[in-house]
């Protein structure tokens, strides 16, 4: 045809977000579609830009702390936890045992707080209304330890270079537990309302499917790698900050589909309940701030420290020249790199996939976009 | 069969839809409510809360407790404090003149009251900083010593 316009093609070229409400804050997918079957899809990142990196290199270690908080403002305590081991990597310092366990205490219920923020919302976009409720009630419990503990809710702040600032409260151990009792039954509550769901399964099965070989391919790291069938957990595999002591499993998918996702985030929240059991059952006294002095130099080096966030490996790389500011500082966000994943997932499946595919890569767009 | 009898008596007889209002009964026990019904009812915050900025004084005598090193102003990330002071002649102790401190750019971090050595600046368990215009939200010596004064709602 000589004359063609676009009118005449049957691929469509869709707009979805920034402000849609299913990407999870200010995410820009260019849809191109052939009627509802998705052709490909193109991700639009940077809105929520902050330079956060640049900051870094402005600010001395312990201001930057604060900072760190806000890229994975759902799961804040997990990434000061991987701040504060890569400058403590760059020292030559180790936060005593103490430190430790308090620590592994507070990102595992941050991790349940995440997946809980994360299933809320998934189900939410899916269509079902109940689970969000549920799972922000329950999340809330976990939010109020972390206010008695540190004072803050969301941006905790709640590691120092060195280990911890705060003691922990009278009652920390008997919220913990309580809080374990009360949340595993909840769980099955969860499961109860969505595992064996008709509309549920019939929208997550076989959808956004990301074989190992992708996985590994893209980088995707966290439950995403986890539910193709990839048994990799860094807090297994690298262990950090004492989780060699604790006994959990990793849960591991077969599919690597949107529902074995979800199935896999269930069972680790189960399995982080544990680990809290167990740290808090064994909680050692003692000092909780290392040996650190008041105004940080490290030596001339770099450092990367890996962790396992709620999300996937959480990387800082950490370049030191000597001065109190880095010179250097590059983060890794798991975000970022399973968003990349999105294309493949989406492609050949329907417009109403995508809208479940991203909500199974449980992305923060001010980590993504940093 | 047996089961197809199982399911139509449960259908009949609305089990589910009686198991589904038991659900909405149970909660509404006292015990189970979650929601806070703010601002008639008060939240009560944590003891180690960390909301708006005090510049303590002394309760015998009125004076602050600041003695102007000047090492909040230091440890803040956002470079928000801005301390003037002068010295005393007579007593050759530095003395506070002006203590400003923006909220608005506060990230209420912790780490000017980590850095306080006299306990002088410390963040409370008042969380209601809004404000009508950004030149509220910069609070002046007499705001920090005296507290943001909240509207009080009748209940």
């Amino acid at each position: 045809m000589a004359d063609a316009t676009f009118l005449d093609s049957t691929e469509l070229v869709l707009n979805m977000g920034p402000q849609h409400p299913s990407t999870h804050g200010v995410l820009r997918v260019i849809l191109k579609l052939d009627g509802e079957k998705v052709l490909g899809a193109d991700c639009v990142i940077g809105y929520l830009h902050r330079g956060v990196e640049k900051i870094g290199e402005n600010r001395t270690y312990q201001m930057f702390a604060p900072y760190v908080d806000r890229m994975d403002y759902v799961a804040s305590v997990s990434n000061g936890l991987g701040y504060c081991l890569a400058v403590e990597k760059l020292l030559n310092v180790e936060a005593p045992p103490r430190a430790q366990a308090v620590r592994v205490i507070l990102t595992e219920l941050n991790r349940i707080a995440s997946h809980l923020l994360w299933l809320g919302t998934h189900a939410l976009d899916i269509g079902a209304m109940t689970p969000v409720f549920y799972c922000l009630r329950e999340r809330e419990y976990a939010l109020n330890i972390f206010e008695k503990y540190c004072g803050a809710r969301l941006t905790t702040h709640a590691f120092r270079i060195g280990g911890l600032q705060y003691e922990t409260y009278d009652g920390f151990e008997e919220d913990c537990r309580a809080f374990c009792d009360m949340f595993l039954p909840r769980v099955d509550e969860y499961e109860e309302l969505l595992t064996g769901n008709r509309i549920w399964i019939d929208r997550l099965r076989n959808v956004g499917i990301l074989n190992i070989e992708d996985c590994k391919a893209f980088g995707v790291t966290g439950p995403v790698l986890r539910a193709a069938g990839a048994k990799w957990d860094l807090r297994k595999a690298q262990p950090y900050s004492g989780y060699e002591q604790y006994d959990f499993e990793i849960p591991i998918g077969e599919n690597g589909d949107t529902y074995d996702r979800y199935l896999v985030r269930m069972e680790e929240m189960r399995q982080a309940c544990r680990i809290i059991r167990q740290a808090v059952d064994k909680l050692p006294s003692g000092p909780i701030m290392g040996k650190v002095p008041k105004v940080m130099k490290p030596p001339v080096g770099e450092a990367y420290v890996s962790i396992e966030a709620p999300k996937g490996e959480l990387g800082y790389f950490i370049v030191s020249d000597g001065s109190t500011q880095p010179y250097r500082l590059r983060v890794r966000p798991p975000s970022f790199v399973n968003l990349q994943a999105l294309d493949r997932m989406c492609r050949g499946g329907l417009v109403a996939d995508v809208v479940a595919i991203i909500g199974t890569l449980d992305i923060v767009l001010g980590e993504i976009d940093r | 069969m047996i089961k197809g009898m199982g399911k139509l008596l449960r259908s009949i007889f609305l089990v589910d839809l009686l198991q589904g209002m038991w659900v909405t009964f149970r909660t509404q026990h006292p015990k189970n409510i979650v929601t806070e019904q703010y601002p008639a009812e008060r939240p009560k915050v944590a003891e180690r809360y960390r909301g708006a900025p005090r510049l303590n004084i002394n309760p015998e005598n009125g004076e602050t407790l600041c003695i102007s090193c000047n090492l909040c102003a230091l440890a803040c990330p956002e470079n928000l404090i801005v301390v003037t002071s002068e010295r005393n002649e007579q007593t050759r102790r530095k003395e506070l003149i002006t203590f400003t401190y923006d909220t608005s750019r506060c990230m209420f971090c912790g780490l000017c009251e980590d850095a306080c050595p006299v306990d002088a600046l410390e963040l409370t368990q008042d969380f209601e900083l809004a404000s009508y215009s950004r030149e509220g939200a910069i609070w002046d010596r007499q705001m920090l010593e005296e507290g943001p004064r909240p509207t009080k709602y009748l209940a």
